[in-house]
């Protein structure tokens, strides 16, 4: 009984020490989902309040996905609240179009298309936030968020199997966009 | 493999999310077909171009001050005694009751979700490994009836010891084993066959939620039986109608209890 008066203190540091060494992360992933950054600000907030109520009960996964999982959740609410037809999961229709769309269709690879153009660290965010959802949020949780495919799952609340496809679908997007970009070209194809 | 195969693979390959006999087989694939080839070599590239940007940035240091405002205060000093039960809202900070309860209800949800989700995800992987396991040349790693070859064969390549029941006589014939990944995990998977259909019993340590009870599902066509025995998880796939497969599913669990079965 004597440790009662501590419990809410120790909770409050060990929910500290667990969550917030994930706030980059956490912002990153909302930079890319709100393509703003004042609305990714309030997200990430709204994210760490409802993580924090939700503590007692948190039982894993591993905390870097749950709370990736809270933040998407958090915006998907807000795109719903404003009625806009981008929600996160909402994404049967992009993902029918991007099938449609050219990217299958790549011609052949020579060898020097297989050379990159060149981008600043800048321009590479902005391709990657210029792709459509869900292949979006599947590149950043895996390439910057650097999630297990299992991982990615789980935040995103679809098959493994689902998340390659979508993987797949979205780096050849990018490539597309990547090699159409303005920039500094090393071995472009005349 | 194919190359539509290959094209969703290879970035499995890139992503070290492959295990080794898939990796041999794209890498196997690449090494004949040029279009693949320089597709690997092309998202390769992009992909450390990628980990060599800084994609990810900091968060803006007064959010963090924003969102520590906002937690409970983590006092320095040993908090003293109170003998009142510290009030939640206090906690919120203010936050209106209704708010909280909501936000709560909400992130019950995701808890819940993501419980499920585990499951079918394994649920998923089963399946998928029980389509890759009916592939030419990919069923058995040990191609035995005799159940006394089969189990042995397990050792050292899965940590459990999987049960490895002969049922023959009760018409389901023992194929053999075979070493199979699930969720990233080594499993042993026992090979099954009635009529022409093969069973799948995927036996690990920890798969999926717990099950006393046997838990169905179909995927794809394929039905799953999931159910926890004996400290093992065992999983069930095949295309055998449901009753045929709640009958084997029976006939294992049975064997397993008539005592230190094989």
């Amino acid at each position: 009984m004597t440790g009662d008066g501590n419990a809410e203190p120790d909770r409050a540091r060990r929910f500290r020490d667990a969550a917030l060494p994930y706030l980059d992360d956490v912002f990153a992933l909302a930079r890319y989902l709100m393509r703003d950054a004042a609305d990714a600000e309030d997200a990430v907030q709204e994210c760490y309040l409802r993580a924090w109520r939700h503590f007692d009960s948190y039982r894993g996964p591993a905390m870097k996905p749950w709370l990736l999982a809270i933040l998407r959740n958090v915006c998907n609410a807000e795109f719903a609240r404003r009625g806009r037809q981008e929600t996160v999961a909402d994404c049967a229709e992009t993902e029918q179009a991007a099938e449609q769309g050219p990217m299958w269709q790549e011609a052949p690879a020579s060898p020097e298309a297989v050379l990159l153009r060149r981008h600043d660290d800048d321009t590479i965010r902005r391709l990657i936030a210029a792709l459509p959802q869900p292949f979006r949020e599947t590149i950043v949780l895996r390439e910057v968020n650097d999630l297990s495919y299992q991982e990615i799952a789980a935040v995103a609340g679809v098959p493994v199997g689902t998340v390659m496809s979508r993987l797949a679908r979205a780096r050849a997007m990018l490539r597309s966009a990547w090699n159409a970009a303005e920039g500094p070209t090393s071995g472009a194809t005349p | 493999m194919n190359c539509a195969e290959c094209e969703i693979l290879i970035h499995a390959l890139i992503d070290g999310e492959l295990d080794a006999g898939h990796a041999r087989d794209v890498e196997a694939h690449v090494a004949t077909c040029a279009a693949c080839a320089e597709k690997l070599k092309s998202f390769r590239a992009m992909r450390d171009a990628m980990a060599e940007a800084d994609l990810k940035g900091a968060a803006p240091a007064q959010l963090r001050v924003r969102i520590e405002a906002a937690l409970p205060p983590v006092p320095a000093a040993a908090p003293r005694r109170q003998l009142l039960q510290p009030s939640r809202r206090s906690f919120f900070g203010g936050l209106a009751v209704g708010t909280a309860l909501s936000a709560a209800v909400a992130a019950s949800v995701i808890v819940a979700v993501f419980r499920n989700d585990r499951e079918a995800i394994i649920a998923d992987e089963v399946v998928s490994a029980h389509i890759r396991s009916l592939q030419a040349g990919h069923l058995m790693d040990v191609e035995t009836g005799d159940q006394h070859t089969v189990k042995p064969w397990f050792n050292g390549k899965v940590d459990v010891a999987p049960p490895v029941i002969d049922l023959t006589a009760q018409g389901f014939t023992l194929l053999g084993g075979r070493l199979d990944y699930i969720g990233g995990e080594p499993v042993a998977a026992v090979v099954y066959q009635r009529r022409k259909h093969v069973i799948n019993l995927f036996v690990a340590q920890r798969l999926g939620a717990e099950h006393a009870a046997v838990a169905a599902s179909t995927i794809q066509g394929y039905n799953t039986r999931h159910w926890t025995e004996q400290g093992l998880d065992f999983w069930a796939v095949s295309d055998l109608a449901p009753d045929e497969l709640d009958e084997f599913a029976r006939k294992i669990s049975a064997a397993l209890h008539s005592a230190g079965s094989s």
